[in-house]
């Protein structure tokens, strides 16, 4: 039984990790900026559990970095020391407002990679200690190149990419585990406003599989779902002076 | 404008204005600008247009996934509106515990049962869906919320089960649980060659078994079938090993597979399939939702789409109306893969607009084949209004304003109770003027 920490846990996907981790028996700290979803979501497990395991929660904004040092210690004190962190929150700016408002911008990257930054370097002082642990964060495949249809939210999602290559390297001597997760697109709130959900697109439910998954495998870098990884090997593959010309 | 909302026949392929989702179930009522009109959009479970807003707006139900309390003692749930049925079957049934209706489909929502107030294989036992919900929060475009139950809300609880999603968004429900030893069912099957068989062997197997319902042979007239019977398994000693397994249609197909060729082959060897001689054990998921077992089924049809039609006889002549319907759909070659046959029992329904009623009645899908179809289907409605039958609104995408309010005469009470912010593709259809 492991005690799990999920930032962004009312999210669509990581609603879908929390139902299968608890089913598997494992205790839950649940962080989440809105209040009233948090403790839904809270019930909702009681009420699925069938074991005695503990589910708790906190409220944050998680663009305050100040609370980040607590909300870990918050963690601890409800479930022991943690053995898995899941990352998990994130927005979909809407590129043209940015390319419009260097502030909105900047907001865009904190939300997607500053507060990740910073959720990732505390837990892995956390777990380097102990020698064990794994952190895994949502990035996305819309990481891998920028494109000009969302490359605030590219650029973002780039930035962790590159901070956990790093991190995973620090972290190796300590063997803790850094997995990198990069859906591609998924069926959730964030994208609710994308009509025709074709062939490419795939269910909370089965990303957060890929994720349980990923993270019992002790992966290192995925895509979910797996074709991603070839998609994206040709996106990246693709000369720069063609790509400019793309309407990607 | 977006095109991509569609119920599960896919007809009639429409466009909403606005595509809305309900955030939480504390949280307001999202509504589309100006006098736009919305309906809740559940699953999309239904065939035809009951979830359907041409040029308005649907709310989507599918963030009010939450279960809310389970007492596993008394057996009673209560779970938000856009929970999947399969959700609940995944909790409950280890716990010895089965909802009390089920459609044909586990990957319908609670809303969506409340709304069409479904029956399934042992309405002759149990009544509808409607009979066994306890209460409700209906969540008004005002931003009222009214808790209805019978004693409380009395009227709103009568207008909303089976109301057709028109009387607000459903955020809870509280319904009772059946009681089970195990996930699985003895199941026996008799085969039947005409339909005063099935009248006989019907009447003898809804007084031993919770569970009937008869496929029949519509390529030919005289009516053969199977009828199934079912009950839930009395405690094993050792009980049979189950997998799941999944496939699916991947693609809409460009062409139908459904002609009369593969109609009567299927209808044929469906017919001859072997039969076990005595009753056996059988899995809850095959027995209660063979379709599910293959995802995107609705798209062997192609992308031209299917009809469905569903409609309950009264019981002094669901024989004679039921032979005739036989034989103009045999006549017509257009039948059905699967015709689906059952009998309804006497317990009254909730809602107001609750379609189950006691009588006879009888599913089947038609491939959309333009104007001849819908020919077809208008002397069928001939035959099940000469008999005071009625359609089921959830299984509809044409029905006539005149088709509607005979079978559903007290559709004036309804009235009052519909959401001045709230319309669908059917309402609009069946509240247009005669002419
Ligand atoms: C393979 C198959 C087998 C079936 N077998 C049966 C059967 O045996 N018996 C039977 O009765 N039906 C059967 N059906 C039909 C199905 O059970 C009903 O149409 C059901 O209501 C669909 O539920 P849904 O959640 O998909 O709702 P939708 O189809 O999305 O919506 C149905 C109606 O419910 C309303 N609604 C949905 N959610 C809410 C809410 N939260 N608040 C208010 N209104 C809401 C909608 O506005 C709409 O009017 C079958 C369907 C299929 C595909
Ligand atoms: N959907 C896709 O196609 C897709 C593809 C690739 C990667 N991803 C990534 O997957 C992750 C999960 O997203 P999702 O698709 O499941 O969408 P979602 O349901 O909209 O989840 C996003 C979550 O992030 C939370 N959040 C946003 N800003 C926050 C902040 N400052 N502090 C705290 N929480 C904040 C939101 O909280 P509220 O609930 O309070 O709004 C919401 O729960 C994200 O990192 C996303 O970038 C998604």
């Amino acid at each position: 039984m492991s005690n799990i920490v999920i930032f962004g846990a009312t999210s669509a996907i990581a609603t879908a990790c929390a139902r299968d981790w608890l089913a598997a028996g494992h205790n839950l700290f649940l962080v989440g900026r809105n209040a009233d979803k948090l403790e839904i979501m809270r019930t909702d497990l009681m009420v699925r559990s069938t074991q005695k395991q503990t589910i708790a929660t906190a409220t944050a904004d998680l663009n305050d970095f100040s609370t980040h040092e607590a909300l870990y210690a918050q963690a601890a004190q409800a479930l022991g020391a943690p053995d898995i962190v899941l990352v998990a929150h994130g927005s979909l700016p809407d590129q043209k407002a940015c390319e419009a408002s260097v502030e909105l911008t900047m907001q865009e990257i904190r939300t997607n990679a500053l507060s990740v930054i910073s959720l990732t370097t505390l837990a892995a002082n956390l777990f380097e200690p102990q020698r064990e642990g794994t952190i895994a964060v949502i990035g996305s495949v819309a990481g891998d190149r920028g494109r000009q249809s969302n490359y605030v939210y590219g650029a973002a999602k780039g930035m962790v990419d590159i901070f956990l290559q790093g991190l995973r390297n620090r972290m190796a001597k300590a063997s803790v585990t850094v997995l990198t997760i990069k859906p591609g697109f998924v069926d959730t709130p964030m994208t609710a406003h994308i009509p025709t959900k074709g062939v490419l697109w795939s269910t909370p439910g089965q990303i957060g599989q890929g994720i349980i998954q990923a993270v019992k495998r002790k992966r290192n870098v995925v895509y979910l779902p797996w074709f991603w990884r070839i998609i994206m090997l040709i996106i990246r593959s693709i000369p720069e002076a063609i790509f400019r010309k793309l309407a990607l | 404008m977006r095109d991509d909302i569609k119920s599960w026949n896919r007809l009639p392929a429409v466009r909403h204005q606005h595509v809305l989702d309900i955030q939480a179930r504390t949280a307001c009522l999202p509504l589309p600008p100006g006098k736009e009109t919305c309906i809740p959009f559940g699953n999309g479970r239904s065939y035809g247009d009951v979830c359907l807003n041409p040029d308005a707006a649907v709310i989507r139900t599918r963030a009010l996934d939450h279960m809310i309390a389970f007492d596993r003692e008394r057996g009673r749930i209560t779970c938000e509106g856009g929970v999947i049925l399969a959700d609940i079957l995944d909790l409950v049934t280890p716990q010895g515990w089965f909802p009390p209706v089920t459609p044909g489909t586990r990957f319908v929502t609670v809303g969506g049962c409340v709304a069409n107030d479904v029956h399934g294989k042992n309405h002759h036992d149990t009544g509808s869906f409607g009979n066994h919900v306890r209460s409700f929060e209906l969540l008004r475009s005002d931003g009222q919320r009214l808790i209805c139950s019978t004693e409380q809300n009395a009227d709103w609880f009568a207008a909303t089960i089976g109301g057709l999603g028109l009387t607000g968004l459903i955020t809870q429900v509280t319904f009772d649980l059946l009681p089970i030893a195990n996930p699985f069912m003895v199941t026996q099957a008799y085969r039947f060659s005409t339909l005063d068989e099935f009248w006989h062997l019907n009447a003898r197997a809804e007084r031993e078994w919770p569970y009937t319902v008869a496929w029949i042979d519509c390529t030919r007239q005289n009516g053969r079938g199977i009828l199934f019977a079912g009950q839930h398994a009395p405690p094993q000693p050792e009980l049979p090993v189950w997998k799941s397994r999944h496939r699916t249609v991947p693609v809409d197909l460009p062409f139908s597979c459904i002609n009369s060729l593969s109609l009567k082959a299927f209808n044929e060897i469906y017919y001859r399939q072997k039969l076990p001689r005595d009753r056996y054990v059988a899995h809850y998921v095959p027995y209660f939702y063979p379709l599910d077992a293959i995802e995107n089924l609705n798209r062997i049809y192609g992308t031209k789409a299917f009809y469905q039609y569903q409609c309950v006889l009264p019981p002094q002549v669901s024989a004679d109306g039921l032979a005739e319907l036989m034989r103009q759909i045999s006549r017509s070659g257009m039948g059905s893969f699967l015709a689906v046959l059952k009998t309804f029992g006497t317990r009254p329904a909730m809602g107001t607009l609750s379609f189950p009623r006691p009588g006879a009645t009888l599913a089947l899908d038609f491939p959309n084949m333009g104007e001849k179809t819908l020919q077809l289907l208008n002397r069928l409605d001939s035959v099940v209004a000469s008999a005071g039958g009625a359609l089921y609104p959830a299984k509809d995408a044409r029905m006539s304003a005149a088709m509607f309010r005979r079978g559903f005469p007290q559709w004036e009470k309804m009235l009052p109770f519909v959401d001045p912010r709230f319309s669908s593709g059917f309402w609009s259809r069946v509240n247009e003027p005669e002419g």
